[in-house]
């Protein structure tokens, strides 16, 4: 079955769920599409994208105050390269990282803004 | 083992259309590890959506790259038009086609020049060039620009292309086929070029799929991810199949943008055939954008994805764009492991990385 490009897919996830979705993506055989973030008042968000057969799913997730997530790339080696980016541009940092570039992948003569602005408690979406 | 040494590879390097630098940590003359960093073309372009509403953004996400120019405009409006509600018009969406098409064609044309260049076969690389001229001769004369259309807005096109002059393109991509197809087939046929790419940088199926590879970089290893395939233009009206190799291989992925290249002009026939006539676009009313939504278009490198987030002003939250070589640099990061330093370029090259769309 070829899913439609309209199809919109997107939950919200609590952090400490992160890894157990990832795992479970993983055994139900989607790839990594990516991971981004967004930053708003203080709250940074996450969004997990995986897909199977144009089935693209996304998890929405708020980084807590600490700015700490767990690193999926245990199970995606490849979300090395988003979780790093995220990590130069919005400043969140990932436990458990397997290559890990601390801060030298995205090289930019000044911090972002994204990452510089005060970070508040945790929203709720 | 021998002594370890790092050889820098970029930010300027000839084998580079663009700035990427590569460590590459050398046993010798094998590549045991390669470490990328970015940010030398870094324009923070997203950001600037806190600052542009949603139309003007659409000047900014066409200037991410100039030679995926077209279908940026095309992945962030549709994600616009998206979370608003917007249904564009058939015209509209069969001109998209098109135009995608062209610069589908254009882009391999151009990457097909560079890696004749990188092989040091000149003349190919200067012909493959001169029929790419062509192309943005079509853009230039139908949208003012050669590179940066801005032809796509939300909710359609900012001008429509007449059936007459649609017709001149669709026969202006016809006769490129016979100068294409000699050009091409050296690629193909060529003993000294398939010595250099034929079972270099191999990628199986599984570890393409593993490695989150897009595009023809991923279909060159018989992976299936053609965004094309879910509807989005007419593509599935006009018979749309994607173009799948299996080895894996350098070789394997210059094929696939090889008959990409006349898999587009057939798109191109056939759409203008097809093409009705009609509006080429809607106003744009009603509430300002809110909620979040998320959009993919096939690339010429790849799948890209468009994330955008409106809080119900003029002003998105998030305009977020995931490029086909974001996804790509995990597998050069693997395939260069273990080849030798000559192929570094090749390899590089092959799965045809566009930094200026990676670093925005």
């Amino acid at each position: 079955m070829i899913h439609s490009y309209k199809e919109q897919h997107i939950t919200a996830l609590t952090p400490d769920a992160i890894e157990s979705k990832a795992d479970e993506m993983k055994k139900a055989g989607y790839r990594i599409e990516q991971i981004c973030a967004r930053s708003k008042d203080g709250v940074t968000t996450l969004l997990y994208s995986f897909d199977k057969d144009f089935d693209l799913q996304n998890f929405r997730v708020t980084v807590p105050q600490n700015m700490t997530a767990p690193s999926i790339s245990k199970y995606y080696w490849a979300a090395f390269i988003y979780e790093n980016e995220v990590h130069d541009l919005f400043g969140v940092t990932f436990t458990g990282l397997v290559l890990d570039y601390k801060g030298n992948f995205f090289k930019l003569e000044k911090p972002t803004p994204w990452k510089t602005e005060p970070k508040t408690a945790e929203g709720g979406e | 083992m021998g002594k370890r040494t790092i050889v820098p590879f970029g930010p300027q390097h000839p084998a580079l259309p663009e700035p990427i630098h590569l460590d590459l940590e050398l046993d010798g003359e094998k590549v045991v590890r390669a470490v990328p960093s970015l940010g030398f073309i870094h324009r923070g372009l997203e950001k600037l959506v806190e600052k542009n509403d949603y139309n003007a953004m659409n000047y900014i996400m066409e200037r991410v790259c100039g030679i995926c120019s077209f279908g940026h405009s095309w992945g962030y409006s549709g994600a616009v038009e998206g979370l608003m509600g917007i249904e564009v018009p058939e015209r509209a969406q069969y001109l998209r086609t098109i135009y995608l098409e062209l610069s589908r064609m254009h882009s391999h044309l151009l990457w097909l020049g560079l890696l004749a260049d990188g092989m040091g076969f000149e003349s190919l690389f200067m012909n493959c060039w001169r029929i790419r001229e062509q192309i943005l001769d079509i853009f230039e004369a139908t949208t003012g620009g050669r590179v940066i259309l801005s032809f796509t807005k939300v909710g359609g096109q900012h001008r429509d292309i007449s059936d007459e002059t649609l017709k001149k393109i669709a026969d202006k991509v016809t006769t490129l086929r016979p100068e294409l197809k000699r050009i091409c087939d050296v690629f193909i046929d060529d003993e000294s070029v398939k010595n250099r790419m034929c079972g270099v940088g191999k990628v199986s199926t599984d570890e393409a799929v593993e490695l989150g590879a897009v595009g023809p970089t991923a279909r060159g290893s018989g992976v299936n991810n053609d965004v094309r395939c879910t509807g989005v233009g007419k593509y599935e009206e006009l018979g749309f199949a994607p173009i799948l190799e299996k080895d894996g291989d350098c070789y394997s992925r210059c094929k696939v943008r090889v008959k990409e290249v006349f898999q587009s002009i057939d798109i191109i026939c056939a759409a203008v055939a097809k093409i009705q006539a009609g509006p080429v676009s809607v106003p744009v009313k009603g509430p300002a954008p809110e909620g979040e939504y998320v959009m993919r278009i096939e690339q010429p490198r790849g799948d890209a994805f468009y994330y955008v987030v409106g809080n119900g002003t003029k002003y998105l939250d998030r305009a977020r764009v995931r490029t086909p070589t974001d996804a790509n640099i995990p597998m050069i990061v693997k395939v260069l492991q273990g080849c030798d330093l000559n192929d570094v370029s090749m390899i590089v090259l092959t799965i045809d990385p566009c930094v200026s769309c990676t670093e925005r």
